[in-house]
């Protein structure tokens, strides 16, 4: 069991500069294995150069968000749908 | 600013235009160093949502960056940053209902109490179970309003002398003893560190605990 | 304009600053950064391949590997999230030994990993004698949450490029942007230049 491991909770601060939803209140599907679930039970990974989510299921990379000094680079290539309630 | 153990504090925090918060969010906090040296950590909110005043639960890491200023150096009328409030997955408000399972790893417990809180202030009538997992009693945060109420407390490593209570890791045998049973459809939050929510969570529903029901927020052992 | 907080500053041992790259710090421990969960391949499904732009791969297993002559490597290893440890101790297969004989055209090569990542970098900066397949690490084999079985080791570039579980290079044409590089992160990486993010 990786200890450095989190969830999509701990990414929602990071993730408020891109959308204007919270992405804990966002469903997503995994475009690797079609896993559907809540973006807060993604497994974070933010002890690294940059932040990952995967999903719980395969593993498969969500999204990634990086911080350089003068701006915010998101990757979302991993969900093939995100839907908001 | 308040000790609730040996390593454990609470701070009061004054935030101007505070929007308010739901039970089970966080704050993140940031500190900046004069060299321009950069800490961020997220901090579970331990006031309920109709409070007056604004607090966090800070447990002090050895190794950690931020937990030790906040919970060792911090002073009244110190400033910082704070952004939040955050979460809209790992909350609960009375409008959901019940009965609620709340089952929390050492510092776990911080947002676990916030809805406990609002439960006792704003829904009585709505049911809780409240199981907390503490390695020692000088670990256990809010010993004092937790023995007020019917939680149920295990210790890990060490028990008080004369403890009769549970001494193990939670398992499934204990949240049999302890839990509502799945028919009730207990709405179930689980919070601590990633193994610990892990594995309860796994128990929840291997028990018969629907997924749906079940959320979770995992804490780092390396946050702080 | 963050504001400064009081008393607040970063935990550091004290030690020789000379030595450092340009904004890194030194740290006592050795911290565990990944960007998924540690792979666990076990050692009789391991293999390392060289493919691409050779004329033929080349595959070794595990116990082939360390069949071939390893070495003994002492550096400095930097992470471009800013800490720095010094005087650190390896053991692996020089990637010299394992592209000897090999004919390529090849200007770069992509570095592939168990659980996906992959890093990029420039051919001179793998060979002659800068870039091992490192196995071990202070005297004892290299523990999965830092690599084991088996990283990749180029100390001279920032330690993203060091790919952990890596599993064989690909030798190309073209610089293709790895997991990070492709989100921001320079392609070469040099410490001493500073080369963190693109742009740089």
């Amino acid at each position: 069991m990786d200890e450095t491991m989190l969830d999509g909770n701990a990414a929602a601060g990071d993730f408020q500069e891109l959308f204007a939803v919270e992405v804990t209140q966002m469903v997503g599907v995994c475009a690797g294995c079609g896993l559907t679930g809540p973006l807060a039970e993604a497994h974070m990974f933010s002890l690294a150069p940059g932040l990952t989510l995967r999903c719980p299921g395969c593993d498969a990379v969500l999204a990634r968000l990086v911080h350089l000094p003068d701006r915010t680079l998101f990757e979302l290539r991993g969900l093939l749908r995100l839907e908001v309630s | 600013m308040r000790a609730e153990t040996p390593r454990a504090i609470t701070l009061a925090l004054d935030v101007p235009e505070w929007p308010g918060h739901r039970a089970g969010q966080h704050v993140d906090v940031r500190l900046t160093a004069e060299d321009g040296y950069r800490a961020q950590r997220s901090y579970s909110i331990a006031s309920p949502p109709l409070a007056s005043v604004l607090e966090i639960t800070v447990e002090r890491l050895e190794d950690g960056e931020v937990s030790p200023w906040l919970a060792g150096e911090a002073q009244p009328g110190d400033e910082l940053e704070l952004r939040g409030p955050i979460g809209g997955y790992f909350v609960w408000e009375p409008a959901r209902g019940g009965p609620l399972l709340l089952i929390a790893g050492g510092s776990g417990l911080v947002p676990l109490m916030c809805i406990e809180r609002l439960r006792r202030a704003a829904a009585p009538e709505i049911a809780s179970t409240l199981l907390v997992s503490a390695r020692s009693q000088e670990d256990l945060i809010y010993a004092e309003e937790l023995s007020e109420g019917a939680a149920v407390v295990t210790y890990t490593r060490e028990p008080p002398p004369g403890w009769t209570g549970y001494a193990r890791r939670v398992d499934r045998a204990m949240l049999t003893e302890v839990a509502p049973p799945p028919e009730q459809r207990p709405h179930c939050y689980v919070c601590g560190p990633t193994s610990f929510v892990e594995v309860v969570a796994e128990a929840l529903v291997a028990l018969g605990h629907h997924r749906a029901l079940i959320k979770t927020e995992r804490f780092g052992a390396t946050g702080g | 304009m963050s504001p400064i907080t009081r008393g607040f500053r970063r935990r550091e041992p004290s030690g020789d600053d000379s030595r450092l790259p340009p904004g890194q710090h030194l740290v006592g421990g050795f911290p565990v950064l990944s960007a998924g969960p540690t792979p666990h391949t076990p050692l009789d499904q391991w293999t390392f391949t060289i493919d691409g732009m050779v004329d033929e791969s080349l595959r070794w297993t595990w116990e082939e590997l360390r069949a071939l002559p390893a070495e003994p490597v002492h550096c400095d290893i930097h992470c471009v999230t800013s800490w720095s440890k010094l005087d650190t101790e390896w053991e692996g297969v020089s990637l010299d030994t394992l592209l000897d004989g090999v004919a390529t055209e090849a200007d770069y090569v992509t570095a592939w990993c168990d659980g996906g990542y992959t890093t990029n970098l420039p051919i001179e900066d793998v060979t002659d004698g800068r870039a091992w397949v490192a196995f071990g690490y202070d005297g004892r084999p290299l523990e999965p949450e830092h690599g084991g079985p088996a990283r990749l080791l180029v100390p001279h570039l920032y330690l993203w490029k060091s790919a952990k579980w890596v599993r064989g290079i690909t030798l190309r044409p073209d610089n293709e942007p790895g997991f990070w590089e492709a989100l921001g992160y320079h392609q070469r990486g040099d410490p001493w230049q500073e080369q963190r993010y693109w742009g740089d």
